[in-house]
């Protein structure tokens, strides 16, 4: 082994802490990547496998009764590859040893067996031909309630009651997230998927003969706007709802949209996270070469070449560096592979495609280790560019000058350490400013860290608290007359009704277009309200429109502008709405406007589509007995089954990811604040050993040490919340989605628990800061000139 | 000596100017110098005169803020960082007045450092045992004493067989007997090997073990002298 070799293995042995604090940084900003990366692609392969092996369709579309024979002229459509019809409803459904109300969407199957949107059979088996009474359900909902092949369960449908034996438990590509139209979240004991024979379903649901739902692939090469456009043509007349592409499938987007907001996540925190750890070895390694400009001169003295030198030095930092990558990439597949499958057991993917990403880990790791190059190689550059001569002069001492706060007469009495750290402070900024930057780094890192969740106890606390505050929202199968809608207010235990009007519309300002309902409801709603970030309720016009913030962006709206909405249903009017304000909301993206207003431009009367409730707790029971027997209720939805549902989706789905981050935040910040106290004090070695020499105690020396770091994390604390703020408001903007968007704010205890970890971590190393005065060797720093 | 042949050495006006801020240290002011193949020349001269940056200006360390200065066909004045790496590589051997070694190498290592590099060197083993450090090969800097680190310091010059050593009160920190054995290693390889050797001392008697000895004094050559008779390290009075 060459002597420099030798050099480079004894340096780093004496440097081991430090340089394992440098891996550890780097080790879990690279696993953070790589794990979040390996995560979010397996997901996005297994559902692009799933789709193809289960043949999810491309195209949807809804009318409310289309004669089958149209299906030729569907079928004829150029671009058309494969299509499908059936006939779909809603059903209660009474569950078995259950008093609570489920309900459930009814899909046809054909008898030779889908086509389309295969269901994949879990248990039991698929539905026998020509059996009229067999079901297969939904895995989430038969999950949920216990459910068996064998089981039997009562239907309503369409007003007709109907026993079923369930042959099969099922999933499918297109209801991967089983969610009842209007809610936000899935609710898997009330809310589930039937498959039903197509004859006895369309019997039940008078579509004998017809279909009410189309769903169809498209050839290699098919534009789909255009098919859309040729099968809205063909199924207007028959009261078609308006064809669809994949991106506005509910469960689709759901799905795409989580996996692509895990996608942000593993391009934002790991983001973060390297360059962060990039950063602090950068800075660490730009210390240690600087320590180390007397033996850099001499080797240039010598005879190496500045490009000799600089290699040893990359070597030095590709060693450490290297070390934590590898680690990090071992960590962080491990790592992806159990959190996609976690994921996929979350959204119920039958297949995990979980493949070894080497080009991930190779671009994780490349990105540690060259930031961490990058960092020390300007460091060496630096040292290498000076004349040998001069390099190993000592760096020749800034100027020593009274620092100015000194001046300020009680500094005056301080101590002739605390003079020392002060005029340090006022020779050497950068040092001290960089110092606090990395400890203020590791606080940023640690809020960002929980910030989400944070977010989504805010964001649960605004919409389930403040803007919908229903005990209960009930849908009709049809739209009602007002008059049918107050007469809930009969049932026992309804305290207050409050009827709302849904239209199925398309959204348009000019090119842009975004499908969603316009809410019809009162201006005097107490129950369900806009509620702005800020918590102010925003009150609902009696003219005009007020859309949801991203909705607006989206649209590229403001206030005062006027949009377009398509309705998508009974006479399609088109209506023309003025903005007239806007809400920032975090759940879904809404069109609100007042009911009487709506009602006016459709040309209808005081329409319902359901109603908001509130309830007395006691009386739930005899209520949902009584819905139950409603022919023209089509479901209901329990507040406290939609919190639960969003406290289990916070628990299952956020918080193992969480967890996982906030983990590796604290090993970093723990790296960050060991390096920094360590490089902070080996800075200060010789002087320290000239101090004892002189007749310093260690307490003394020792309080130097301490003093310095204590400056260091007094400013890191406020940089670090702004450094925070900053992480947080990049990482909630890169994450908004019309589905939902995370608040900005966050929760005082996060700031604080941040500042308390950088903080007593600081506090920590300082005592250890104690046994390395102890050990300082007096004699040989001195021997030796610097 | 023998001023029929040519320099190897050819310094003509060089200046050496710090600057530090607005205060400028004129280190150099127009130093006209030539030195032969295999002589050994003293460097005399009080404190700030200018030796050690007149030496690292010959030794390619730094670069003379004006004037010319070339050994052989080698520009020394140049800013060209692989010129000069190239030149002390090949051609110079350094022990400097502080030891500047390696504190992570054994005495063996660091002496290693530079054979590793050179291409016809001594064994390192052979460097030490000439400078008597045969019994220290492998202790750390930190277990050898000033003149011993001072001692490994010129095996790690002498290793290379350089053309030219360049040594910086080499005996500044040692002893008289010490002193003694560090110039005798010195003399030796000046002897034997013919290596062009310019010393900087401030002990006017080790000035008669040179070929030549030149004073400087606030950045100029003030005297010149050329020693008819060279004393062996041993005769000299400390
Ligand atoms: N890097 C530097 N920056 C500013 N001034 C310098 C620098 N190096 C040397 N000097 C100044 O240049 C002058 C010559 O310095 P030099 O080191 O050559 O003196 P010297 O003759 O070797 O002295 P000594 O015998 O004390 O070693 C001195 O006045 C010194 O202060
Ligand atoms: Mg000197």
């Amino acid at each position: 082994m060459r002597a420099l070799e030798r050099k480079l293995l004894r340096d780093l042995r004496g440097l081991a802490v430090q340089a394992a604090a440098i891996a550890v940084l780097v080790a879990c900003a690279v696993a953070m990547f790589v794990g979040s990366v390996a995560t979010w692609r397996a997901l996005a392969r297994s559902q692009a496998r799933y789709y193809e092996t289960h043949r999810f369709a491309q195209v949807f579309a809804e009318a409310r009764r289309v004669p089958e024979p149209v299906r030729q002229r569907l079928a004829a459509i150029p671009g058309v590859a494969t299509l499908e019809t059936r006939a779909t409803g809603a059903a209660t459904v009474r569950v078995p040893g259950s008093d609570e109300p489920a309900s459930a969407r009814v899909l046809s199957l054909p008898p030779d067996g889908a086509h389309l949107n295969v269901p994949y059979v879990r248990a039991g088996r698929t539905l026998a031909p020509g059996a009229a009474d067999e079901a297969l359900v939904s895995e989430g909902f038969a999950g949920a309630n216990r459910l068996a092949p064998g089981d039997v369960l009562d239907l309503v449908v369409n007003g007709r009651r109907q026993r079923v034996r369930i042959a099969g438990i099922a999933i499918s590509p297109e209801v991967v997230y089983a969610i009842r139209p209007g809610d936000v979240f899935p609710d898997d004991r009330h809310y589930g998927i039937l498959w039903l024979p197509r004859e006895a379903l369309a019997a039940a649901l008078d579509l004998e003969g017809a279909f009410d739902e189309v769903s169809l692939t498209l050839a290699p090469g098919a534009r789909e706007e255009a098919v859309v456009a040729a099968v809205d043509r063909v199924l207007t007349p028959y009261g078609g709802l308006g064809a669809y592409g994949r991106d506005e499938q509910v469960s689709h987007r759901f799905l795409t949209d989580e996996i692509s907001q895990l996608k942000t996540m593993a391009a934002v925190l790991p983001a973060i996270f390297l360059g962060v750890a990039a950063f602090l070895v950068s800075l660490v390694m730009s210390r240690l070469v600087a320590t180390q400009r007397q033996q850099l001169g001499m080797l240039k003295a010598v005879g190496y070449s500045s490009a000799e030198i600089g290699l040893h030095y990359v070597e030095l930092v590709v060693l450490v560096a290297g070390a934590g990558a590898c680690l990090g990439a071992i960590g962080g597949a491990a790592m992806g592979q159990g959190l996609a499958r976690t994921y996929a057991d979350f959204y119920k993917l039958p297949v995990l495609v979980f493949e070894g990403d080497a080009a991930v880990v190779a671009i994780g790791a490349a990105l540690a280790v060259g930031g961490a190059v990058a960092g020390a190689l300007g460091a060496v550059l630096r040292a290498v560019r000076l004349p040998p001569a001069e390099a190993m002069r000592p760096a020749a001492p800034p100027s020593y000058r009274r620092a100015a706060i000194e001046r300020l007469g009680p500094v005056r009495l301080v101590s002739p350490g605390a003079r020392m750290v002060l005029r340090d402070l006022s020779r050497r900024p950068v040092r001290a400013l960089l110092s606090a930057l990395g400890l203020a780094l590791a606080i940023g890192i640690l809020v960002v860290a929980r910030f989400a969740g944070d977010a989504m106890d805010l964001m649960f606390t605004r919409v389930m608290g403040e803007a919908q505050r229903q005990d209960a929202t009930v849908t009709f199968t049809h739209t009602l007359t007002d008059a049918a809608a107050t007469e809930l207010r009969a049932l026992p235990g309804v305290r207050r009704v409050e009827p709302f009007r849904a239209v199925p519309a398309t959204l348009r300002s000019g090119h842009l277009r975004h499908r969603t309902p316009l809410l019809g409801v009162d201006v005097d709603a107490a129950l369900t309200r806009l509620v702005d970030a800020d918590g102010a309720v925003v009150p609902v016009p009696p003219g005009g429109v007020v859309l949801s913030k991203k909705l607006a962006e989206l649209l590229a709206l403001r206030p005062g502008d006027a949009l377009d909405a398509e309705v998508l249903e009974g006479r399609r009017p088109v209506l023309r709405l003025r903005v007239a304000a806007t809400v920032e909301d975090y759940l879904g993206v809404q069109a609100t406007v007042a009911r009487p207003y709506l009602a006016a431009a459709l040309g209808e009367g005081a329409l319902a589509s359901g109603a908001h409730l509130a309830l007395d707790p006691r009386a739930l029971p005899a209520l949902q007995a009584e819905l139950r027997a409603r022919p023209n209720v089509a479901s209901v939805t329990l507040r406290a089954a939609t919190v639960a549902a969003f406290r289990a989706l916070i628990a299952e789905f956020l918080g193992i990811y969480l967890g996982v981050v906030a983990g590796l935040a604290l090993a970093i910040a723990a790296g960050v604040v060991y390096s920094s106290a360590r490089v902070t004090y080996s800075e200060r070695e010789r002087e320290l050993a000239t101090l004892r020499v002189i007749g310093f105690t260690r307490g003394e020396a020792w309080r130097i040490v301490a003093g310095e770091i204590a400056l260091h994390v007094a400013a890191a604390v406020p940089a670090g919340w702004l450094v925070a703020l900053a992480f947080v408001v990049y990482t909630a903007g890169a994450a908004s989605t019309d589905l939902y968007r995370l608040p900005t704010t966050i929760a005082r205890p996060t700031f604080a628990t941040a500042a308390l970890v950088v903080a007593g971590g600081s506090a920590l190393v300082t005592l250890v800061a104690r046994r390395w005065i102890r050990r300082l060797d007096l004699v040989e720093v001195l021997k030796s000139r610097e | 000596m023998s001023d029929a042949r040519p320099p190897v050495f050819r310094a003509r006006g060089i200046e050496k100017v710090y600057r530090m801020g607005e205060v400028e240290v004129r280190a150099l002011r127009g130093v006209d110098v030539d030195l032969y193949e295999g002589e050994l020349v003293v460097l005399l001269g009080p404190s700030g005169s200018g030796k050690s940056t007149l030496l690292n200006i010959l030794g390619g360390l730094d670069a003379p803020s004006a004037g010319t200065v070339s050994w052989r066909d080698h520009d020394l004045a140049t800013r060209d960082d692989r010129l000069l790496t190239r030149y002390r590589r090949d051609h110079v051997g350094f022990v400097f007045q502080f030891y500047n070694l390696v504190p992570s190498l054994t005495a063996r290592e660091n002496v290693a450092l530079a054979a590793e590099i050179s291409e016809h060197p001594l064994r390192p083993e052979e460097a030490l045992e000439r400078v008597g450090l045969g019994d220290r090969l492998d202790h750390f800097p930190a277990q050898l004493s000033g003149g011993e680190q001072q001692r490994v310091a010129i095996a790690r010059a002498v290793v290379k067989r350089p053309d030219v050593l360049l040594c910086d009160e080499p005996t500044g920190a040692l002893d008289a007997a010490t002193g003694r054995l560090v110039l005798e290693v010195l003399d030796r390889v000046n002897r034997e090997v013919g290596t062009t050797t310019v010393l900087i001392t401030h002990n006017a008697s080790i000035a008669d073990m040179a070929d030549r000895v030149i004073a400087l004094s606030d950045g100029r050559i003030v005297r010149e002298r050329v020693n008819a008779t060279k004393k062996r390290p041993a005769e000299l009075s400390w």
